[in-house]
């Protein structure tokens, strides 16, 4: 960072041949900036009919209806949120205990291989827990867990209701295991960026390894940790394909959270190829740009916080 | 006396706690990691069934008639990286050139924002955005929107990194070849681009991870074929999309295949991951070098 300014009086342009190159990074840089303003615009543009049409009813409406023409977003944000509250919750508990154990107690020879498992758990594609979750977690749903859940807690209207396996919960859990990986590894970052006084000043005055782990390493990542699960939350909620496999694809609310569902992701893979008016290819994109929106927003809060605590490195 | 017994005993509670903290800790990196050997194990047993030489290479075959393969969806997904990354590669470094020569200022700081936040864009917002420009204009789905759309989920990572592996290259090295009278284009072609190589592959390996079994834009871009299409202007079979369709088809031949495709899948993400890091680990030496 000190070099900077040295740094440009270097790379001052003045031959042909250097203002030629100049030229072609520029617009290399412009395009790069173009594409992603026009992704915003295009959105924007795509959904306008159905702007102008529903207006802000659009996001209140529960009913989706294509043959009367009649499309309100609600039970997709529900099925949205609620999935991505249900992974979240599963995934901040076990990804954060994960973490502080890789970062502050395992041997060498667990946490390299752990880290380095958790981490190929992340390049795993959607596609592929979708199948999992369907051929797997589904069945297991409905036949064990389900029933087991039910038989504990079935008194509350969460748990109620028939099992068919596939349902907000079900997509709730394949979106769990998928930001796990996510949680723990940058937990376990910003864990280790943790300054070392910290802990031996902590054990100093005579504080077992775990309250050092829990009293003063934690509090003091909490920002990153924080981030890194607002992070993991915006993955969640634009996930698509592993949703779409076991979420049931029903566009209604209901209580119970075995009830078959739909997210503002899956709605859009399943009906916009078949999408026959426009209007209703419009209500579509508009999904698509509310879904943009709530992802960027959740993103750039992520990136604050953890940047505040990684300081310049960015994620 | 009675003091340091209570003492003592307060140490013993408070280790014992430590200890079951641990516990719990150490079961949920556990349950992290055995969720992955359960999910792998059920991609090889039930995928190592469906891979023989058929399968690798046939068309696939019509609903009922056993055989058949994803030979056309592996061609596609060839086809289809080629051409994101063809197009890709040149953006993502120039955009990482001019981040790292003009780092600082309010333009550069924009384009790093913007470059962040379609890192965090859904796939499925990127897929639409390509069918806005490519499909629905042409009226036809086609090979390149999804080459469009995996450039601009390939962009972000690409960007970034190769800013900071240029950046990482020391300033003496680029001071030398001006000293020697390179003009600044050839200092930054010939050295200092080289130099940073190792680590603008592994980024760009990454990159080609995370698409690879990328599904949900395909669905309105590259749509499927039954056929061996190499025409990018048409729409083209994909090994990802393959997985899906048979996935969710009621035909338990084709959901056999989608286990096939989903041990494809994960093979090839492997071998990716694990080539970034063997190529980030010789990017380290030669900067330390």
């Amino acid at each position: 960072m000190t070099a900077e300014p040295r740094f440009r009086r270097v790379a001052r342009f003045v031959s042909p041949a250097d203002r030629g190159f100049a030229a072609v990074v520029y617009a290399g840089s412009i395009l790069f900036a173009l594409l992603i303003v026009g992704l915003f615009v295009e959105l924007v543009l795509g959904s306008w009919p159905s702007i102008v049409k529903f207006g802000p009813a659009f996001i209140f409406s529960s009913s989706w209806d294509p043959i009367t023409s009649k499309f309100g977003a609600l039970p997709m944000i529900f099925g949205t949120v609620m999935t991505s509250l249900i992974a979240i919750v599963l995934a901040a508990f076990i990804g954060i205990m994960a973490a502080v154990f890789l970062a502050d107690f395992a041997p060498r020879w667990l946490g390299q291989p752990l880290s380095f498992l958790i981490e190929l758990l992340a390049a795993v594609p959607s596609v592929v827990y979708g199948l999992w979750g369907l051929f797997v977690l589904a069945p297991f749903m409905r036949t064990t867990l389900g029933p087991a859940l039910q038989h504990v807690l079935g008194w509350t209207p969460l748990f109620s209701g028939p099992i068919y396996g596939v349902g907000l919960l079900t997509g709730g859990i394949i979106l769990a295991l998928m930001i796990v990986p996510t949680v723990t590894a940058i937990s376990r970052d910003v864990i280790v960026a943790i300054p070392r006084d910290l802990r031996e000043a902590s054990m100093a005055l005579g504080s077992t390894k775990w309250e050092t782990a829990m009293r003063v390493v934690l509090p003091a990542a909490r920002v990153g940790i924080f981030g890194a699960c607002v992070l993991a939350l915006g993955r969640a909620l634009g996930e698509t394909i592993a949703v779409t496999m076991v979420i049931g694809n029903r566009p209604e609310i209901s209580s119970s959270l075995f009830a078959p569902s739909y997210t503002l992701a899956s709605v859009i893979a399943n009906e916009f190829t078949e999408a026959t008016t426009s209007i209703y290819t419009s209500a579509l994109i508009e999904l698509g740009l509310i879904l943009f929106l709530v992802s960027m927003v959740v993103n750039a809060l992520a990136r604050l916080m953890i940047w505040s605590v990684r300081g310049s490195e960015r994620v | 006396m009675a003091q340091s017994a209570s003492r003592n005993r307060n140490l013993a509670r408070r280790r014992i706690i430590g200890g079951l903290g641990v516990g719990v800790a150490l079961t949920c990196a556990v349950i992290g990691a055995v969720c992955l050997l359960i999910i792998l194990g059920y991609v090889i047993v039930q995928g190592a069934g469906a891979i023989n030489r058929d399968f690798l290479t046939q068309l696939p075959h019509p609903v009922g008639v056993p055989g058949g393969g994803v030979g056309n969806g592996i061609l596609g997904t060839f086809i289809i990286l080629g051409l994101a990354t063809a197009m890709a590669v040149p953006i993502g470094l120039l955009t990482g050139i001019y981040l790292s020569l003009f780092g600082r200022g309010p333009i550069p700081e924009g384009l790093r924002f913007l470059s962040d936040v379609l890192s965090g864009v859904p796939s499925i917002a990127i897929g639409l955005f390509a069918y806005a420009v490519l499909v629905a204009p042409l009226r036809h789905f086609s090979a390149f929107s999804a080459s469009f759309a995996f450039m601009m989920l390939m962009l972000p990572l690409l960007v970034r990194t190769s800013e900071q592996a240029i950046r990482s290259v020391p300033q003496t090295v680029r001071e030398g070849a001006l000293a020697l009278g390179m003009s600044n284009f050839r200092a930054t072609v010939q050295i200092v681009i080289p130099t940073a190589m190792p680590a603008i592959i592994t980024a760009l390996l990454l990159a080609i991870a995370r698409v690879i079994g990328e599904t949900a834009p395909l669905l309105f871009t590259a749509f499927g074929s039954q056929f061996w299409e190499t025409n990018p202007n048409k729409p083209m079979a994909v090994l990802a999309l393959q997985v899906f369709t048979y996935a969710i088809s009621p035909y338990p031949n084709w959901q056999a295949q989608a286990w096939g495709g989903a041990l494809l899948l994960i093979g090839a993400v492997f071998v990716l991951s694990l080539g970034a890091r063997l190529m980030l680990r010789r990017a380290m030496r030669g900067l330390e070098a």
